[in-house]
C-alpha cells in the first residue's frame, strides 16, 4: 500500500518542486550566461549577484494586469498555456535518475515509473506539446500570432520526425524502449552511448534545439520576428508560464539526452573496475551534473549563434536531418547484424 | 466491446448528420477508433497478439487516409470557397 | 474491482467527448474534443496492457493526424457555422435510424453471442503478452505479418505523395 501510492506520491512532488525551482533559476542562468558570453554582468542588483531576480520577476508577472483579447475564446485562450506546460512536466516521471537506493530501510528506485515503452511516450507526450502553441495563436484571435503559431508548429512536427528516427536507432543499439533498461544496457556496455552513436547525438542534439524553439532556431518567439509571435496576446502569468514551459522542455530534453547518450546517472566508462573509484559520487549528482552540461551548452549556443531564416530552417529539417537519420537507421541495423 | 459499439454508433450518426465536411472526417475517425477499440479489447481476452496488430495497421491506414482526405478538402476549399457538404456538387449536373 | 471502476470512468470520458465532437457547433471546439477522446482512449488501451498500441495511438493519432485537422480548419478558417440552411434532400431521421439499426444489431449479437467469463484483470496483467508487449508486437510484425507491414509502408508512401500533389498550388 504505501510502496504502491505513498512512495510514488512523494517521488512526483520532489521532481516537480525541483523542476519548477530548476526552471526558474534557468530564467537567471540564461541572462547571467548570455551576458557573461557578451562581456557584461547581466542582472546583480536584486539580491547578491542577482540571486534573487527570479524572485522579482516573479512578483511582477503575478501583479501584471491579466488582458483578455475580446472575442478571443476564453477556454481555448486559457488552456493554452498549460496545455504546453503540462507535457513537459510529466515527461519527468519516466526519467531515471540514479540507481535503486536504500532509505528509510526501504529499495527506492529513483525514477518516478519504469514505462516499457518509456522513450515512445517521451515522444508521444511532445508531440502533445504542439497543441499549446497552435492554439495559442489561434486564441489570441489576431493575424500575426496564427501565422506566426502555424509557423512554430509546422517547425515542431518537421523537426519530430527527424528526433524519432534518430531515436530509433538509438533503441536499435539499447534493445530496448524503456529508459532504465537503457540505461542498464550502457552499464553493460561499459560505454557511454555518445561514443557508440555520434551522429544520433548531433542529430538529436539539434532537433532538440528545434523542438524547444531554441536559438538559432527561434522563429517562433524572438521578438523581432511578427511583432512576438503566438505569445504577443499574453500578458502576466500566462506570458509566464509560456517562457517557463519552454524552459522546461529545455530541461527534458538535456534530461533526455543524458540518459540516453550520456549514461544517465552512470560514472564515466561503467562497471569499468579500476575506474570503480568515481562510484563514490553518487549517481543522481552525475544526473544532474550531466543534465547541467546539456543546459549550458544550450545557452552558449543561443549566445553565439544567429538565427535561422525559416525556409533555411524547414530545408534543414527535411532535406539534411531526415535522410541523415535514416542513413544512420540502416548503419546500425548493418553494425548490429555483423557484429 | 458496448462500448466499441456505442462508439461507432455516434461515429455513424456525426457522419450522418453533420454538414461540415471537416466534422464528417472527424466522426470517420471515431469509427475507426471504435474497430481499434474493439480489437484490443479481444486482444485482451484472448491473449493473442494479432489484435494490437491489427490495430497499429487501422491507425496507419487511418493516417493516410485523413492526409489524402485533407488535402482534397484544401484542393475543394481553394475552389469553391465552401465546407458545407450539400454545396459541394461539383458531379452533379 | 478497481480494474471495472477505471474501465467505466475511462469510457464516459470516450464517449462524453465522441458525443460532444458530433455535437459542437465551433470546429476547433470538435478537434479540440477528438483530441481529449482520442487520449482517453489511449488511456483505456494501457488499461488493456496494450501498451505500444497507446503510445502509438497518442503519438500517431492525437499528435499528428489531429494536428492535420487543425491545422486545416486554420487555413480554411472558419468563422460561420455552415449549418445555416438546411438542405430539403437532407433527412436527418435516417442517420438516426441508420444508427438505431445498427446498435439494434451489436445488442443482439452482445445478449445472445454467448460470451464466456470476463478476463481476470491480475493474470491479464502480468501474462506475457502485457509484460513483454513491445517484444511481442515486433516479433509479430516482423514475422508473421511482414507482407501487410511492407504493405502498409508503401501506403503511406502513396499516401504522402497524394497529399504533397493535392495540396500544391501550383503543379
Amino acid at each position: 500500500m504505501i510502496d504502491t501510492y505513498v512512495i510514488p506520491l512523494i517521488k512526483i512532488l520532489f521532481v516537480l518542486n525541483a523542476t519548477l525551482i530548476g526552471v526558474t533559476y534557468m530564467v537567471l542562468l540564461e541572462r547571467k550566461v548570455i551576458a557573461w558570453v557578451q562581456v557584461r554582468l547581466g542582472p546583480m542588483r536584486v539580491g547578491p549577484h542577482g540571486i534573487l531576480q527570479p524572485i522579482a520577476d516573479a512578483v511582477k508577472l503575478i501583479l501584471k494586469e491579466d488582458i483578455t483579447p475580446t472575442r478571443a475564446d476564453k477556454w481555448v485562450f486559457t488552456a493554452a498555456p498549460i496545455i504546453v506546460m503540462v507535457p513537459a512536466l510529466i515527461t519527468f516521471a519516466v526519467i531515471p535518475f540514479g540507481p535503486t537506493v536504500h532509505m528509510f530501510g526501504r529499495d527506492i528506485p529513483l525514477y518516478i515509473t519504469d514505462v516499457n515503452v518509456g522513450l515512445l511516450y517521451i515522444v508521444s507526450v511532445a508531440s502533445i506539446g504542439v497543441y499549446g502553441i497552435i492554439l495559442g495563436g489561434w486564441a489570441s484571435n489576431s493575424k500575426f500570432p496564427l501565422l506566426a503559431s502555424l509557423r512554430a508548429s509546422a517547425q515542431l512536427i518537421s523537426y519530430e520526425v527527424a528526433v524519432t528516427m534518430t531515436l530509433v536507432s538509438l533503441i536499435m543499439t539499447a534493445g530496448s524502449l524503456s529508459m532504465v533498461k537503457i540505461v542498464e544496457s550502457q552499464y553493460n556496455a561499459n560505454l557511454w552511448f555518445i561514443f557508440v552513436q555520434p551522429v544520433a547525438f548531433v542529430l538529436f542534439f539539434i532537433g532538440g534545439l528545434a523542438e524547444t524553439n531554441r536559438a538559432p532556431f527561434d522563429m517562433a518567439e524572438a521578438e523581432q520576428e511578427l511583432t512576438g509571435g503566438f505569445h504577443t496576446e499574453y500578458s502576466g502569468m500566462r506570458f509566464a508560464l509560456f517562457f517557463l514551459a519552454e524552459y522546461a522542455n529545455m530541461i527534458v530534453v538535456s534530461a533526455v539526452a543524458t540518459t540516453l547518450f550520456l549514461g544517465g546517472w552512470l560514472a564515466p566508462f561503467p562497471n569499468v573496475d579500476w575506474l570503480n573509484f568515481l562510484g563514490v559520487v553518487p549517481g543522481w549528482i552525475w544526473f544532474l551534473l550531466k543534465t547541467f552540461v546539456f543546459l549550458y551548452v544550450f545557452l552558449w549556443v543561443r549566445a553565439t549563434l544567429p538565427r535561422y531564416r525559416y525556409d533555411q530552417l524547414m530545408r534543414l529539417g527535411w532535406k539534411v536531418l531526415i535522410p541523415v537519420a535514416i542513413a544512420n537507421v540502416i548503419a546500425t541495423g548493418i553494425v548490429k547484424v555483423l557484429l | 466491446m458496448v462500448l466499441s459499439a456505442v462508439l461507432f454508433m455516434i461515429g455513424v450518426a456525426g457522419v450522418m448528420l453533420r454538414r461540415n465536411i471537416i466534422v464528417i472526417f472527424m466522426s470517420i475517425e471515431l469509427i475507426l477508433n471504435a474497430v481499434n477499440i474493439n480489437l484490443v479489447a479481444f486482444s485482451y481476452q484472448l491473449q493473442n497478439g494479432i489484435g494490437q496488430v491489427f490495430a497499429i495497421f487501422v491507425i496507419a491506414v487511418a493516417a493516410a487516409e485523413a492526409a489524402v482526405g485533407l488535402g482534397i478538402i484544401l484542393a475543394f476549399y481553394r475552389n469553391k470557397e465552401t465546407i458545407n457538404i450539400d454545396e459541394m456538387n461539383l458531379m452533379r449536373w | 474491482m478497481g480494474h471495472a471502476i477505471a474501465f467505466y470512468v475511462i469510457s464516459a470520458f470516450v464517449l462524453g467527448f465522441a458525443m460532444l465532437v458530433i455535437t459542437t457547433k465551433n470546429t476547433v471546439h470538435a478537434v479540440l474534443f477528438l483530441v481529449l477522446n482520442f487520449l482517453a482512449v489511449a488511456a483505456l488501451y494501457v488499461l488493456l496492457t496494450a501498451q505500444f498500441l497507446a503510445v502509438i495511438q497518442v503519438l500517431v493519432y492525437a499528435g499528428g493526424i489531429v494536428v492535420l485537422y487543425l491545422f486545416v480548419v486554420m487555413l480554411v478558417n472558419l468563422k460561420r457555422q455552415p449549418e445555416d440552411h438546411s438542405s430539403p434532400q437532407r433527412r436527418p431521421w435516417l442517420g438516426f435510424a441508420l444508427s438505431a439499426v445498427v446498435l439494434a444489431q451489436l445488442g443482439a449479437i452482445l445478449v445472445w453471442g454467448g460470451y464466456g467469463t470476463p478476463a481476470d484483470p491480475h493474470t491479464m496483467q502480468n501474462s506475457d503478452l502485457a509484460v513483454n508487449n513491445v517484444e511481442r508486437i515486433g516479433m509479430l510484425l516482423y514475422t508473421d505479418y511482414l507482407i501487410p507491414f511492407e504493405v502498409a509502408s508503401m501506403l503511406l508512401l502513396v499516401a504522402m505523395v497524394g497529399a504533397i500533389i493535392l495540396a500544391k498550388r501550383e503543379l
